[in-house]
């Protein structure tokens, strides 16, 4: 695995970055921490093992996107991260 | 001249006799380019003053400097209609002993009118004044049109001092402060920055989902019933708001409707409507562009009003009685259609109560726009954070996704339903949001009271809490 991102910082977005790791870490700085910041991470650990992803270092910096959103630029991070393109199968 | 009023700050300030634990006022006409409430604490807490109480019409960002005064014991209570930036935030997490009073601004003219809130010195920033103290809100440095949050002060406070960086021959007629209620002139170098003060008509907005809810809003208004010659109107100035202005404009024409007046805070697109003979005449209490405030200062049926003529609850006749239609803005709308102008869903506080309260209640109908969730939050939801305007006084509430009529109105729910307009029950749009974005987790707030919610009777509305 290498280093990559997906997403922007617009509102209504998340940046994704990630890299190795050892387990799933998930350091995540959100406009919506206090009220969203436990079901975010939830989305994005659920994203990554869907993906059958079990170690990484993700820095995730949300700007109140929805869980869709927060779906597609994990998985496209991951796959920029690991080359393995999920959507040809 | 003889008898001129024009002394330094510091000795205004010493005539006024002002003593610590007393109330001074400010008013927010220049909005987020004002000099005068800094400069003048500044001045105050040079002085050696302690424990003042700070009354203002309003307060925003560029008024951060007051947390260092409020650290130092200088200002120890605040009444405002809104509080934002480094100020509203240090606030929120529980800077001060004393919680501040937020009052909207029909409801702040009432309690200085009737004594609830006495003011000992009112320090008014002026465009321009003379030296007996005739003062404006036009003049060679800056304008900013209508003073008509200052009025109250001025009539009503026991000591007055105008700022003003244009001091101009005797007499400045027409004028808005009367010399009359005026002990002091001060000549400052500065009272704000001109282009904060009065920026250039507000843009129309391209955002689609803008131009979709002032659609709609649009709709409600002309088919509400209240769409008939010699109508009246309020709008804010949010996107939605002012677009929905443009296509009434077009029905107006189409039908050739024209309006009796509109009032509140005015726009360049309100004075538009009005010279194209579609609007009689323009009451106006903030004029909130340059277009607006150039406009009140030559059209003779472009009026200045008071924040008491403008929107008391407790004089008959205050303007907003006279109301058919208001189109406002919220924060959050709850199920029981009480809205939150005041603090947003992180628990800090970041806007104000205007006259939200006042228009809501008096007007015959009143329209809440607001899209169903802004990015992750939610706009229509169960429970309001913090109670603004109660929800008997809400009529309609126009979402993108659908618009919810106040149970309280069957006859103007019929309506709409017969003009075609997708009329939901408000408990759909928060079940609607809630499935979008999940359930969020309660905010945590402390058990310190940080502020207070005044209804516009003077009554306590709300109590806001610390966040932690």
């Amino acid at each position: 695995m290498k280093n990559a991102t997906a997403g922007t910082l617009e509102s209504g977005d998340i940046l994704i970055n990630i890299g190795p790791g050892e387990g799933l870490q998930v350091n995540l700085q959100s406009s919506v921490a206090a009220q969203f910041g436990r079901q975010i991470k939830a989305v994005i650990t659920d994203t990554l093992e869907g993906l059958g992803i079990k170690d990484a270092c993700v820095e995730a910096i949300d700007k109140g996107a929805l869980d869709c959103t927060i779906r597609a630029r994990v998985t496209a991070a991951a796959v920029r991260a690991t080359g393995k393109d999920v959507w040809k199968d | 001249m003889r008898n001129s009023k024009v002394v330094s700050l510091e000795e205004a300030i010493r005539r006024s006799g002002l003593q610590n634990g007393q109330t001074i006022s400010f008013h927010h006409h220049f909005r987020g380019g004002d000099k005068v409430v800094n400069m003048v604490v500044d001045k105050l807490a040079q002085m050696g003053f302690k424990d003042l109480k700070l009354a203002a019409s309003s307060l925003s960002d560029v008024h951060a400097p007051l947390v260092e005064h409020i650290k130092n014991g200088v200002i120890t209570g605040i009444s405002t209609s809104g509080l934002r930036g480094a100020l509203a935030d240090a606030i929120s997490h529980g800077l001060m002993e004393e919680p501040v009073v937020f009052r909207s601004h029909g409801g702040r003219g009432s309690a200085i009118a009737n004594g609830e809130l006495k003011i000992d010195v009112a320090f008014l920033g002026a465009c321009s004044s003379d030296e007996l103290g005739n003062a404006t809100g036009h003049g060679a440095n800056s304008i900013c049109g209508s003073l008509g949050y200052a009025l109250p002060d001025a009539r009503y406070a026991s000591h007055v001092v105008v700022l003003t960086d244009d001091l101009v021959a005797y007499p400045n007629m027409p004028q808005s402060i009367s010399a009359a209620d005026v002990e002091s002139v001060v000549v400052v170098d500065s009272v704000g920055d001109s282009t904060k003060i009065a920026a250039g008509a507000i843009r129309d907005s391209k955002n689609p989902r803008d131009i979709l809810l002032a659609k709609q809003a649009a709709k409600v208004i002309i088919n509400s019933g209240y769409f008939q010659d010699g109508f009246s109107i309020q709008t804010g100035t949010g996107g939605a708001s002012l677009a929905a202005v443009k296509y009434i404009r077009e029905e107006m024409i189409n039908r050739g409707i024209k309006a009796s007046f509109a009032l509140g805070g005015i726009t360049a697109h309100m004075v538009k409507l009005h010279q194209e003979g579609l609007i009689g005449t323009l009451i106006d209490v903030q004029s909130f562009d340059k277009v607006a405030a150039e406009s009140i200062a030559v059209d003779p049926a472009h009026r200045e009003v008071s924040a008491v003529e403008y929107a008391s609850g407790q004089h008959l006749g205050s303007a907003t009685h006279a109301l058919d239609i208001v189109i406002l803005s919220a924060l959050e709308v709850d199920t029981d259609f009480n809205v939150n102008v005041l603090v947003g869903s992180d628990g800090i506080i970041r806007g104000a109560i205007g006259g939200h309260q006042d228009t809501a209640a008096d007007s015959a109908l009143s329209i809440i726009v607001c899209p169903l969730l802004r990015g992750r939050i939610p706009c229509v939801v169960p429970h309001v954070t913090t109670l603004i305007t109660p929800g008997p006084s809400v009529d309609v509430v126009v979402t993108e996704y659908g618009i919810a009529v106040n149970p309280g109105r069957p006859e103007i729910a019929q309506r709409l339903k017969e003009a075609g307009l997708k009329v939901v029950p408000i408990t759909e749009l928060a079940a609607k949001a809630s499935s979008i974005i999940g359930k969020p987790d309660p905010l945590p707030f402390g058990d310190k009271v940080v502020g207070v919610v005044m209804n516009r009777d003077g009554s306590v509305l709300d109590k806001i809490y610390n966040i932690q």
